[in-house]
């Protein structure tokens, strides 16, 4: 199928069909901040940060740029005052969940998020489904899972797959903008066999 | 219920794993909660992750990762019944039961949750058992309709 071309910024960027914007404007080099986009994994839209403007037949909206398909002659914007003051809001949000995430740490100083704007909720996980979505889409384990719903969701290892497959693999630990998947891992494994777990080990 | 049971719903539905919800809510109908064992059962013969199960589980407020009571006592805390005196009926189930929202007591006798509107304010305060609507229920009349259910 042929080529989009369309604008990003000033800029004129081809893209192949079924292509994001975000992807598009990756490829023509051009930075929209994300956290919870991967490039292995399919398109989410959880975390709002990769939000642009797009005009197309003369109406201008705001869209997740990583789950927006590419289109002829779409116009997109990646940094507008309105859009700073998004990504600055969204940051404040998330930063009222993980204080201490270096990667939300790095994008405040740009967007002048202010880590106390919100009143903290420490529950340490944005829910970026980041390590779910890796372990389920890639690694095709689903040994780690949400559970609940709306402002209780949270991250959960699966005992029965997760004493199994989790100590020769890992992988998503890097994934983690916070520290918590990480410690969610040592708790679980600490509740399921504690003798093995890591916290106990210095003692023998 | 064991396994040859919830071999047997699976088996109505073909075990397709489309219908997995509904084979849940079956066992939860059934059983009044969803056993570890029954899930990996399903999740075995519908070849469904149990993270989606666990997921599904902890999601819908129909299900229960957690054994109920013989009998559930659902009482109505919304505006009207407020008013109208559910905060006093909630203390004596209370008292009388031992269990608070969302507990069970050890002879899984009774499991009790509060709710916020039960469609029928006219009623209030208003509480419901298995089902079973009591309107206009007093503090005093709490005791005997808790009696009633063996
Ligand atoms: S534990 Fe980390 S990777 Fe997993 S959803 Fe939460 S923030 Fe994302
Ligand atoms: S990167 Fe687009 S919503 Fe998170």
């Amino acid at each position: 199928m042929s080529d989009i071309t369309m604008r990003i910024d000033d800029q004129e960027v081809t893209a192949e069909q079924g292509m994001t914007v975000l992807e598009a404007a990756q490829r023509a080099g051009i930075s929209i901040p994300s956290l919870c986009h991967h490039d292995k994994l399919k398109p989410y839209g959880g975390c709002r940060l990769c939000m642009v403007e797009v005009t197309a037949k003369n109406r201008t909206k705001l869209v997740v740029s990583c789950v927006y398909g590419a289109e002829q002659d779409l116009v997109v914007k990646t940094r507008s005052d309105k859009i700073d003051k998004i990504r600055k809001t969204v940051l404040e949000l998330l930063l009222a969940r993980a204080p201490d995430s270096e990667i939300l740490k790095e994008f405040s100083d740009e967007y002048g998020a202010d880590k106390d704007r919100f009143e903290k909720e420490a529950s340490f996980c944005v829910h970026c489904g980041l390590c779910v979505r890796y372990c389920a889409e890639i690694k095709k384990l689903h040994a780690v899972t949400f559970v609940d719903r709306g402002y209780r969701k949270e991250i959960r290892f699966v005992p029965e797959i997760a004493s199994k497959v989790c100590n020769d693999c890992k992988e998503c630990f890097p994934l983690c903008p916070t520290s918590y998947l990480q410690a969610a891992f040592v708790l679980s494994q600490s509740l399921i066999s504690p003798s093995e777990s890591s916290v106990t080990k210095h003692d023998k | 219920m064991d396994t040859d049971r919830i071999d047997q719903i699976i088996d109505r539905y073909e075990g397709q794993a489309s219908f997995l919800i509904q084979i849940m809510l079956d066992i939860q109908n059934e059983n009044r909660w969803l056993p570890r064992f029954a899930l990996e059962r399903v999740s075995q013969r519908l070849d469904v992750p149990l993270s989606r199960m666990l997921h599904i589980a902890t999601f819908y407020k129909a299900f229960s990762l957690a054994p109920k009571g013989r009998h559930q006592i659902n009482v109505c805390m919304g505006t009207a019944c407020h008013i109208r005196g559910a905060g006093r009926v909630l203390d004596t189930i209370r008292d009388l039961t031992g269990i608070g929202p969302g507990e069970t007591d050890l002879e899984l006798k009774f499991s009790l949750e509060t709710v916020n509107c039960l469609g029928c304010c006219a009623l209030g305060p208003v509480v419901e058992i298995d089902g079973k609507t009591h309107g206009k229920i007093s503090a005093a009349d709490t005791a005997d309709v808790l009696d009633s259910y063996e």
